[in-house]
């Protein structure tokens, strides 16, 4: 696991800096794109919970290696091609601080 | 003073949005799932409007429902295991349960006096009294169920995402009788009964293909097809899993999405060969026939979702691209074909195409509107 972290460190940037218009269209991915599986309030679905109780032991950082690379033979698929590292760290960040709806 | 309590009774009896002559009727009317605010948009197909809001359902991403035989009650399945019955005639919710943390979808029972619900968590399949929804039945599953479909003479079946096992429960009786149909694969995600309940189909995502269960065989055994589609290339990421539900019958043929492609399979039914395949603008996510017709219409995944494409099931060439507006989430026909109502999650709209012309002839304001259930299901298998 420590090579894991040390190399998710070294790939990803260590705070996410979003415009504030891509923020309000990120935020508007989560409830809805990520919603169809994870749930509108995410409390889980076909996906897994992601709550930031769900998360509270979750590295932002590895957060956003899944949601950029998705996870190889589940439902989980890559958002690389839709968002940036940037962006898919502020999810992160988000996922793990905001209430849910 | 006798008479001032009748009238009240009478007024409260009146409904305030039935016609001059105090009566509605309610096969032309339908629900729209307004899925982040948790409400219900009830509309009149006929005057293309919004009659009514009805609030108070919980989580409704993934929400799905059906109707009872006489077409005045909605059940309605939201995704936080909630059940509820909504009475089309007061507009009010009549009953509700929150039967599981999580749940995908139900059935109602073809006398309708039964209505099931596919758990997530706890995996499982429960079914209720549709009049009371009193608790009738509870079966576990080792996993997250999917797929559930009724079946002529009281009963349904089910498969499981985790294992990959099929089941059919018949509840016709004093006590359920539960047979495992047999193993459809590698996670089934989900899964469709044909109209004439002759075969339900089960869609893979933990490996390619489709399994098929004869449900009019005493003993079916699972039949696999499609099994090699796309192998000469790269699987492309699946942002929204394909809907079975309404999965087009036209032709002779199957039509189906293909999993991690931007295609849809054309399947011959009585050879389970496939005939065609055609290139789309996406991820097929519904597949759906217009009744009636030649056309089967079909929209995708995030982020190419708003577009939606015609494809004629002879020719299997797309005939017609049509941009009803962002984020297009489902499509419900009127019965007999003539229109097509197209949900837009993120105009806040709903559209209304007229399918000959395939012209848009009206559009009704909604709150990120999901799924679109006419009243006319209730006479409909497997929906």
């Amino acid at each position: 696991m420590r090579s894991l972290a040390a190399f998710v460190l070294a790939a990803l940037p260590a705070a996410a800096e979003v415009p504030p218009d891509r923020a309000v269209e990120l935020e508007h991915i989560v409830t809805q794109d990520c919603g169809s599986c994870h749930g509108l309030t995410r409390a889980g679905g076909l996906g897994s919970p992601l709550t930031p109780a769900a998360l509270v032991h979750a590295d932002a950082a590895g957060l956003a290696l899944i949601i950029l690379d998705g996870i190889p033979g589940t439902a989980m698929p890559p958002w690389r091609p839709l968002i940036t590292e940037d962006e898919a760290l502020w999810i992160a960040d988000y996922l793990k601080k905001d209430p849910t709806p | 003073m006798r008479i001032a309590p009748l009238f009240a009774l009478a007024l409260f009896a009146t409904p305030l949005w039935a016609g001059a002559d105090g009566l509605t009727a309610t096969g032309d009317l339908g629900l729209v799932v307004e899925r982040a605010t948790g409400s219900l948009l009830l509309i009149d197909r006929s005057d293309h409007a919004a009659v009514a809001r009805i609030e108070g359902l919980g989580d409704l991403s993934h929400a799905s429902l059906t109707y009872s035989p006489d077409e005045r009650f909605a059940y309605v399945f939201g995704r936080d295991g909630g059940l509820t019955k909504v009475d089309l005639l007061t507009r009010t919710i009549v009953a509700r349960t929150v039967q599981a943390g999580n749940s995908i979808g139900g059935a109602i029972s073809d006398d309708g006096k039964l209505v099931a619900v596919s758990n997530y968590e706890p995996g499982g399949v429960k079914v209720f009294d549709a009049e009371t929804l009193a608790l009738v039945a509870d079966i576990p599953a080792e996993g997250k169920t999917i797929g559930l479909v009724d079946v002529p003479g009281r009963r349904f079946a089910w498969t499981v995402w985790d294992s990959g096992d099929a089941f059919l429960g018949d509840f016709s009786g004093t006590e359920p009788q539960i047979v495992t149909l047999g193993n459809a694969g590698k996670n089934p995600f989900d899964a469709v009964l044909t109209d004439d309940a002759h075969t339900y189909l089960i869609g893979l995502f933990g490996e390619k293909g489709v399994t098929a269960f004869d449900l009019w065989d005493e003993s079916p055994a699972p039949e696999k097809f499609l099994t090699d589609y796309g192998k000469t290339g790269e699987d492309m990421p699946v942002y929204k899993m394909p809907h079975l539900q309404g999965w087009a019958f036209t032709e002779g043929q199957y039509a189906l999405p293909a999993v991690g492609r931007h295609e849809l399979l054309w399947v011959d039914r009585a050879s389970q060969k496939t005939v065609a395949t055609t290139a789309m603008h996406g991820q097929p996510v519904f597949v759906i026939a217009q009744p009636a017709s030649p056309f089967v219409w079909v929209n995708f995944a995030t982020p190419l979702n708003d577009v939606v494409q015609v494809v004629d099931s002879r020719s299997h060439e797309v005939v017609a691209t049509l941009t009803p507006g962002k984020a297009v989430l489902h499509m419900e026909f009127a019965p007999r074909g003539a229109e097509v109502w197209i949900s837009s999650r993120d105009d806040n709209k709903i559209l209304i195409y007229d399918t000959r012309t395939r012209e848009k002839i009206g559009e009704i304001a909604a709150q990120a509107p999901s799924g679109i259930f006419f009243t006319a299901r209730a006479h409909r298998t497997g929906l």
